[in-house]
């Protein structure tokens, strides 16, 4: 373990926490440019934490310690995710800590706790979130391990900090494998974010929704942390995704100070890039039916064991 | 990990999109979609036995290039649309099976067709015989939709594309098929297309439907129904 290893992990911890909600507040945006609305301000989604943290919480007096465990526990797993993700180096002292597989295993964490919780007051609203967040879940998790294993057989090795250095230091050519992989874990991004083919952000009390379902109950500080666990985690998985396919600019193993400091302005370029994609996809797709949700994440499997099917064929 | 030559690349590119072709066309519901499909497979196919046909300096390889191309990008498109229109169907195509199911009977029968076609590439000396496997796969998902629809022209369309998965298989195992061979099954799939043309009016004609479950039934037993 490395003096610049800890640094890089701190400054990787400290930007992926202050950066998310800037993420979703910038690809909100770039949704309301494209949408000929007025866009909101960039900084709305920090006004919005800051004042959820000075209000008072109310919870339901038969709220089980579950409920009130939830948001720590769904914010500590998306914090922790942060820090294994290599987005700005790939020397990470945390990055051992978990490889590819733990990771999708943190992230399932965090579903089951914020499904329990969602549960846990008996409200119908919750426990319909709760159903469909699970009926998701296991679709979209076997399209994800799929992409992580593409990318494990291309490097041999499931560590993440392994497999961007291998990526991003491999000779330039055509990858199919990589190209279906990519297209699949989009897919599977957009489901797990509750993002538009399956699941509308923009909306409270619909009964379409999924994600907003099940927080209706929390308030004040919960649900800042909640919202600020959401914004962590399209932030981490927009970061796996720049990682996997898009290593280019992420500081090496022996990388002085200067490449982990130059990593910075490319990963918030990457990034604004990727709000922009992710703006643009929300746009000009429609709501699914939840019914239609196995097809799509389906889709989305197909393409991933493909992707990993081509390459153990084609070798590329 | 050494990097293969570029047209190598380019042909396992074309391979790849040739399987999830295949996939697009297992998993499409419109049957107007499904030609242009078709189409994008024969589009696909003669990109890739043109470069190999340039990396190999095969003149001949660049005649039947060029034959798929009119024949399977413009001819087949266009008689099928053609009928289309004078059937007046645009129906959304029925399977048998819904649709995710079948995707994954699809993810099986690739990696059968990728495990049966492993030796055989190996004792191949082309510079294609990795794509066999995809030719297979193709061959076999194509088997996999004429068995799942219910009507009569996804089933033509899926042995037109079973016919694309053999030429490709042709291609990769051994550079393609000498050009008298190609031109008769050009043919033959050109007259075979005009053939089932009619026979898609005479089972009009007879049973106001074009659902093959109809001629599962002897005509006696109809009568005594």
């Amino acid at each position: 373990m490395t003096t610049t290893g800890i640094i890089s992990q701190l400054l990787q911890l400290v930007i992926a926490l202050v950066l998310a909600p800037l993420l979703v507040g910038w690809v909100n945006q770039c949704r309301a440019w494209l949408q000929n609305k007025r866009a909101p301000s960039l900084l709305l989604p920090y006004r919005t934490i800051r004042k959820l943290f000075h209000k008072d919480a109310v919870v339901a007096d038969n709220a089980s310690p579950i409920f009130r465990l939830t948001p720590y526990v769904v914010f500590a797993a998306m914090a922790l995710a942060a820090a294994i993700v290599p987005s700005l180096a790939t020397d990470l002292p945390f990055g051992h800590a978990a490889d590819a597989i733990a990771l999708v295993g943190l992230f399932a964490l965090a579903r089951v706790f914020i499904a329990l919780a969602a549960m846990d007051l008996g409200t119908a609203f919750g426990s319909l979130g709760a159903r469909r967040e699970m009926f998701i879940g296991f679709l979209a998790e076997p399209a994800l391990l799929m992409v992580l294993f593409t990318a494990s057989l291309i490097s041999g090795a499931t560590l993440l900090p392994t497999i961007v250095e291998t990526l991003a230091h491999r000779d330039i050519a055509i990858y199919p494998s990589l190209a279906f992989a990519g297209v699949a874990f989009t897919m599977v991004s957009l489901a797990e974010n509750a993002r538009i083919p399956v699941d509308n952000p923009a909306t409270h009390l619909e009964l379409t929704m999924i994600h907003e379902a099940m927080i209706l109950e929390y308030s004040a500080r919960h649900l800042a942390l909640i919202e600020w666990a959401s914004a962590l985690k399209l932030f981490n998985y927009s970061c796996i995704g720049l990682a996997l396919f898009l290593p280019f600019g992420i500081a090496g193993a022996g990388a002085g100070w200067l490449a982990i400091l130059a990593a910075t302005p490319a990963l918030i370029g990457k990034l604004a890039v990727g709000g922009f994609a992710l703006a643009l996809i929300e746009t000009l797709s429609a709501k699914l039916r939840i019914f239609r949700a196995p097809e799509f994440l389906g889709t989305a499997f197909l393409l991933a064991v493909l992707a990993m099917l081509v390459n153990l064929l084609l070798g590329s | 990990m050494a990097t293969a030559p570029l047209w190598a690349q380019l042909i396992n590119l074309l391979a790849a999109i040739l399987l999830l072709l295949a996939f697009a066309m297992l998993a499409q519901r419109r049957v107007l979609t499904l030609i242009d499909l078709f189409a994008a497979q024969g589009f696909a196919l003669a990109c890739s036995t043109a470069i190999v046909a340039y990396a190999t300096r095969q003149p001949h390889l660049f005649w039947s290039a060029g034959l798929t191309l009119v024949l399977k990008v413009a001819a087949l498109p266009w008689l099928l649309y053609r009928l289309i229109r004078q059937l007046d169907v645009r129906w959304d195509v029925e399977g048998l099976i819904n649709i995710p199911t079948t995707m994954l009977i699809g993810i099986v029968l690739v990696v059968f067709a990728f495990n049966l076609a492993y030796p055989i590439s190996q004792l191949a000396n082309t510079i294609t015989r990795a794509t066999l496997g995809i030719a297979m796969a193709s061959v076999m998902l194509s088997f996999l939709m004429m068995i799942t629809r219910r009507k009569a022209v996804p089933q033509v369309i899926g042995f037109l594309s079973m016919e694309n998965g053999l030429f490709f298989a042709a291609t990769s195992a051994t550079y393609g098929m000498p050009m008298v061979v190609e031109l008769g099954i050009a043919l033959d799939v050109l007259v075979a297309m005009l053939i089932l043309g009619v026979f898609f009016f005479q089972i009009r004609e007879q049973f106001d439907s074009l659902d093959l479950k109809h001629l599962e039934k002897l005509r006696d037993a109809q009568e005594a129904e």
